[in-house]
């Protein structure tokens, strides 16, 4: 389960970042930010070779130490990244896979919100029902 | 020295070459050695090959081999590697000893010198004694030697030298000393290199004997041990053949390693052989360009070691370690690179440099937490180490427990202290900037940005303010651009710090102010102390301590502030607040983008404090693009009571000012707004924004908020103030001239023809309440259109007379006096447009009245504009015809001095009628075959549609020059529009008329009949028949019968006309039926000249006639009776 879950919106500034309480939030926050840097890296070699046709899951963007960091980047540039712990070996890369999916599901049921104003921080109950259901259980 | 002790040591990291000892040269006194020895050691390319050579004397002692060992079964091994063995095989025991003798062939002295050189082989041979050292012997010669075989004398001798050496024949060399001396030291090396493969081929096969000595249970160090010597031999042996031969033995040597049994007391030792065996293997798989290899190995070395702490006490110890593995493979890695090996961005060096960091921060946490100041330093200048990785007080040791209890306490202890000596920022900021370097180069913005953060954190714990402030100011904006608020409040609050720890006081001000603001996440009651803190700033006091500082630290930073506070002046700073977050944000606006000269202008300051309490402010200036109106957007505190900003409540201040007249048609434009906090007697901060505010965050809410309708809708429900992010600002306005209050119009009859003198009547009426003065009329082609366009439009107000091409396009300023109250002005203007085509005329009316505004008495200056665009049409069709006379037949061609028929049709497409006043011909070759051609046309009026029509006899006179086409003339035409009063101009249209191709004709035949016949009546009809050749012309003429006419005269004639005479035929023909009929055709035939037919003769004649009916007396008397 992931340490840490962030959507980034299309400009790179952080629409929602959620990590585990446990664990110092600004290093995740440094981890998320600079795995933009791989993200925005694969998304331009992509755009060059395929146009329209790209896979959005990105995969495995870096491996630290401690964390493994994946990314996600929708049509609109909107990028999702989760943070793994590295010692968590059982999960699969079609696990991590479907956790975007259903991140990408509830993260377009919030744009479908006539009262969200597209670009503003995520401030959804569901949304964060549904990134609680995918973090580390703490406690 | 710091962290010398993790420092890997250079034997380990250089590349291991054979070693071959050369004695017996003289380099230093002996030329001829001298040059030797240089061919040995310079220019030692990658294509030599790889031996490392050494001069020593002949008597040099190498180091004492160790008895044998025939038995392992009682031997218990001190450690695994010794410290010295390495370096041992590298540089102290050759491969290969070379003896060098000179000694020619045809010596005189032969036996003396065989036997000398026999002795000092002796010598080098005992000094080697139990080693398996190869020695050779190397003659230098004077002489080039003869090709083998040929030199009986030689190779009788070289044998004997042999036997007296106890050589092989293998081992002795000749070098002549001659010109080719590089070539032959090349042959010598390569010679030498094998000598040395064989060495330490038998050096490994020596090793390897002696594993099957050993068992598992006590020797399992040795087990290591011998693997690693078999795989240094071998990379010494250099093997190209079998490159990765060594690479297994590394790896076979780095597992056992891990099946060592592992305890705290060995640990270090352990750690530090494995650290060496992979470095070796990863250094390998680097230069054999397989780099994969060398990171799965690397990561399986780094898994396998990272939890074998060992003592707890000594955690740091591990965490140096981690670092330094990490640094090498970094720098392994980097060293690759330069060789060509390709990185990408998420496989590059910068990631182990900055693990390596990440260890040295680790290793730091642990040193603080670990390593009390003792009172008591322990000697610890340990005289070197006989194993890899053991500690001084218990070197050789191997068992679990550590032999003496206390020694151990002692020696962690003198460890510790000596890890608190250790800078550990030098070394982590030193990992940093090599990770810094690695990501700029592979397009890591965000994590070079991030490790320059944890630089700019690391010098401020090393208490280097100015270099963390630097840095970390450096990426602040990278973050604040990115809009990553979490991020830009740590690093903030950092700087934060530093600013106070170094009484920095414009830094601090600038940091609380951003950390104040509305990007600042930090919570209120954070901001509410920072505030605090800000105004005790403002009023020049001592701000309170931010907290996480060190208390020590803060002691000296509480002298500096004061320091500071005593300091006269430098209390006033001006901060550019665009491109932070500050917790005052500002808009300004106009109220309108433009405003006319005779309307106050409105100009609006709107401002909000973001902060958790309220801030007074003493002054808000506004500098404006004219310097001028600065004085009337100041608004400034008076006395005591200082104007204040309510925490979230936005508030107005509005400013009015008159513009200048002279500044109509310009820009005023807000440069900046200035607002001034704290006062003259503390400090005074004057934020600054740049336009007309807003900063560096400004742009995105903007366009969220105009993103967002909904926001907007409830901002106007609220209602009480102005929804702050839906206001928008406008920081330039326009002055524009006062309305003119008159009316300018243009009367006229479009279309407008070509070249006529088209009028426009101009009729100005003022509606003024005072006098409109100097009242000044520009009239003309409008500017800025095709530049044709001025030189085929010409404007005149006389209209009199046909202006010519010397008028302008464009009349500026013709003054027209003033104008008094509803008082009307006309005026006419006249333009002649020589081509057609559209065009913009303009019509400007300037005048200038005084006004007031507020109060102020001013001079407006008014005008008002009229377009009006003109198509100029071409009204005219001009058609020409060239005619036959008589037979009205179209002439393609005309034949020479023979009267022809000119017919000109005019077509006019004006919808206004025209007046043709005359039209006349002006022939050139032509002559008229009327005396004086009258215009046929004087007078006539031409409706839109009607043409009129004119027909001129001419005549081609016979031309000497054999042109055959020439021009006819012109025609010119005189008219005015028939509406336009009497005294108009007339104009003159001139036409081209078409050239014509000239023929010459043998003969010209024309007929002379009257213009009609009459039923049963004479018609008598002469045909004139001309010879307009030179010669004389045999005409056959012959009528054809027709039905319609009877005709008497000679039906079939032969004549001879002379040159330039004529002949005349006369017939009477008798018409029998009524109507157009055809005349008896008369054929003719030129038997001498056959290229005129009769055809063309033909044409001349008239065809046919119009026959009228017999006449009826009587009947027309009825007729007219009745």
């Amino acid at each position: 389960m992931a340490v840490c879950i962030a959507v980034i919106a299309k400009e790179n500034y952080p629409l929602y970042i959620r990590s585990v309480p446990t664990q110092n939030e600004l290093k995740f926050h440094y981890t998320v930010h600079t795995s933009l840097d791989v993200v925005e890296e694969k998304i331009s070699a992509v755009g060059k070779a395929l146009g329209d046709q790209r896979e959005l899951y990105l995969g495995l963007l870096y491996p630290t130490e401690d964390y493994k960091v994946y990314g996600y980047v929708t049509n609109s540039k909107v990028k999702f990244v989760i943070v793994v712990d590295s010692s968590n070996t059982s999960l699969r890369d079609n696990e991590i896979r479907s956790m975007f999916r259903k991140l990408h599901n509830s993260f377009t049921d919030v744009m479908c919100n006539p009262f969200h104003n597209p670009g503003d921080p995520i401030q959804s109950k569901a949304f964060d029902g549904i990134v609680s259901g995918m973090m580390v259980q703490t406690g | 020295m710091a962290g010398s002790q993790w420092e890997l040591p250079p034997e380990l990291c250089c590349r291991p070459m054979a070693f071959v000892a050369l004695t017996g040269l003289d380099v230093v006194y002996n030329a001829v050695h001298r040059a030797i020895w240089d061919a040995f050691c310079a220019n030692r390319r990658a294509d030599r090959v790889p031996i490392s050579f050494k001069v020593l004397p002949g008597d040099h002692e190498y180091p004492k081999c160790r008895t044998k060992r025939t038995s392992y079964e009682w031997y218990i091994p001190k450690g695994i590697l010794k410290t010295s063995w390495m370096n041992k095989h590298l540089n102290l025991v050759p491969a290969l000893v070379v003896l060098f003798y000179e000694l020619d062939w045809d010596d005189p002295q032969w036996k003396e010198k065989q036997s000398e050189c026999a002795t000092k082989v002796e010598i080098v041979r005992t000094s080697l004694q139990g080693r398996n050292t190869k020695v050779a012997v190397v003659l230098i010669q004077k002489k080039t030697p003869l090709p083998p075989g040929e030199d009986l004398v030689a190779s009788e001798r070289a044998s004997a030298l042999c036997n007296a050496c106890d050589l092989s024949g293998k081992s002795l060399f000749v070098l002549p000393h001659t010109d080719h001396l590089v070539g032959y030291i090349i042959r010598l090396e390569n010679a030498f290199y094998e000598h040395a493969q064989t060495y330490y081929y038998t050096e490994i096969r020596r090793v390897k004997s002696h594993k099957e000595f050993l068992n598992k249970t006590t020797h399992q160090l040795l087990f290591v041990r011998h693997q690693f010597k078999i795989a240094f031999f071998s990379e010494l042996k250099q093997d190209t053949q079998n490159t990765l031969y060594y690479t297994v033995y590394y790896k076979t040597a780095y597992s056992l390693v891990h099946e060592l049994r592992a305890h705290e007391t060995n640990m270090l030792e352990i750690k530090t052989m494995a650290g060496f065996i992979n470095y070796k293997i990863c250094r390998l798989c680097f230069q054999h360009n397989t780099p994969l290899d060398a990171i799965a190995q690397f990561r399986k070395h780094i898994d396998l070691c990272k939890k074998k702490i060992g003592s707890a006490e000594l955690a740091f110890e591990h965490a140096a370690w981690m670092s330094k593995q990490f640094q090498s493979f970094g720098e392994l890695f980097d060293e690759a690179i330069k060789l060509g090996l390709t990185a990408i961005q998420t496989q590059n060096p910068g990631f182990y440099y900055q693990q390596a960091a990440c260890y040295s921060q680790d290793r730091k946490q642990l040193a603080q937490q670990l390593c009390y100041p003792s009172p008591d330093p322990l000697d610890t200048q340990s005289t070197g180490l006989d194993f890899y990785g053991q500690r001084p007080w218990r070197q050789g040791h191997q068992s679990i427990d550590p032999p003496d209890a206390e020694k151990e306490k002692t020696g962690i202890l003198a460890l510790q202290i000596k890890e608190k000596d250790v800078p550990h920022s030098e070394l982590i900021i030193a990992l940093l900037s090599n990770a810094v370097a690695q990501f700029k180069k592979y397009k890591c913005p965000r994590m070079k940005s991030h490790l320059m953060v944890q630089m700019g954190e690391e010098y401020y714990h090393a208490k280097d303010y100015t270099k963390a402030v630097k840095l970390l100011d450096y990426v602040m904006c990278d973050y604040r651009t990115e809009r990553w608020w979490a991020l830009l409040s740590a690093i903030l609050s950092t700087a934060l710090r530093c600013a106070y720890l170094m009484a920095s006081v414009k830094d601090y001000i600038i940091y609380c102010m951003e950390l104040q603001g509305r990007a600042s996440t930090l919570k209120e009651e954070q901001k509410s102390r920072i505030e605090k803190n800000l105004m005790k700033v403002l009023l020049n006091e001592i701000p309170d301590p931010e907290p996480e500082c060190d208390p020590s630290s803060v002691a000296a930073a509480r002298l500096l502030w004061s320091d500071r506070m005593a300091l006269v002046g430098s209390n006033e700073f001006t901060i550019e607040v665009q491109d932070y977050i500050p917790f005052i944000q500002c808009k300004a606006k106009f109220q309108s983008p433009s405003f006319h000269v005779d309307q106050p202008i409105q100009l609006q300051v709107l401002l909000k404090a973001d902060c958790p309490h309220p801030v007074p402010f003493s002054k808000l200036a506004i500098s404006l693009s004219n310097q001028e109106y600065n004085q009337w957007c100041v608004l400034e505190s008076t006395g005591q009571d200082s104007m204040i900003l309510s925490p979230g409540k936005t508030k107005c201040y509005n400013f009015n000012f008159v513009a200048k007249t002279e500044d109509v048609g310009k820009k005023i434009e807000v440069r900046g707004v200035f607002l001034m906090l704290g006062s003259d007697r503390g400090r005074c901060v004057f934020l600054s924004w740049r336009g007309a505010g807003g900063d560096a965050a400004s742009t995105h809410e903007a366009l969220q908020a105009s993103r967002s309708s909904w926001r907007w809708v409830r901002g106007l429900e609220a209602n009480q103030e102005p929804h702050w992010d839906s206001v928008s600002m406008q920081h330039s306005t326009m002055i524009i001239s006062r309305v003119p209050k008159i009316s300018v119009e243009l009367n006229h009859q479009p279309p407008a023809l070509c070249n006529e003198m088209y009028c426009l009547r101009l009729t100005v009426q003022s509606q003024e309440e005072g006098v409109a003065k100097d009242v000044r009329l520009t009239a003309g082609l409008k500017p800025g259109q095709d530049a044709n366009l001025s030189q085929t439009t010409h404007v005149t107000l006389d209209g009199s007379v046909v202006c010519d091409d010397t008028a302008a396009a464009l009349l500026p300023d013709i003054p027209l006096g003033d104008l008094k109250p509803g008082e009307k002005l006309e005026k006419c203007v006249y333009v002649k447009c020589v081509s057609t085509g559209l065009r913009v005329l303009l019509f400007h009316v300037a005048y200038s009245i005084s006004t007031t505004v507020e109060g102020q008495h001013i001079i407006c200056k008014c005008h008002k504009v009229n377009n009006v665009i003109l198509w100029p049409v071409g009204f005219f069709f001009f058609f020409f015809g060239f005619f036959l006379f008589f037979q009205f037949e179209p002439l393609d061609r005309v034949a020479v001095d023979i009267p022809f028929l000119l017919m000109t049709d005019i077509l006019s497409s004006s919808p206004w009628p025209l007046l043709l006043a005359s039209s006349s011909l002006q022939l050139l070759t032509m002559t008229s075959n009327t005396k004086q051609p009258q215009s046929q046309l004087e007078q006539t009026v031409l409706q839109t549609g009607e043409s009129a029509s004119e027909c001129f006899c001419l005549r081609c006179p016979p031309l000497t020059n054999s042109n055959n086409t020439v021009p006819t003339g012109q025609y010119l035409v005189s008219w005015r529009r028939q509406l336009s009063c009497s005294d108009a101009p007339l104009i003159h249209t001139t036409v081209t008329l078409p050239h014509v191709i000239l023929e010459s004709v043998p003969l010209y035949i024309y007929a002379d009949l009257p213009s009609f016949g009459r039923v049963r009546e004479s018609l008598p009809v002469r045909y004139h028949i001309e010879n307009r050749t030179a010669l004389v012309q045999e005409v056959e003429m012959a009528v054809e019968p027709s039905d319609a006419f009877m005709f008497s005269g000679l039906k079939q004639v032969r004549v001879r006309i002379l040159p330039g005479s004529e002949q005349q035929m006369l017939y009477n023909y008798y018409p029998l039926m009524a109507g157009y009929q055809t005349l008896p055709q008369l054929s003719i035939n030129l038997p001498r000249c056959s290229t005129t037919n009769a055809h063309s003769l033909r044409r001349f004649l008239p065809q046919r006639i119009f026959v009228k009916p017999q006449g009826r007396q009587l009947d027309d008397a009825s007729i007219a009776a009745a």
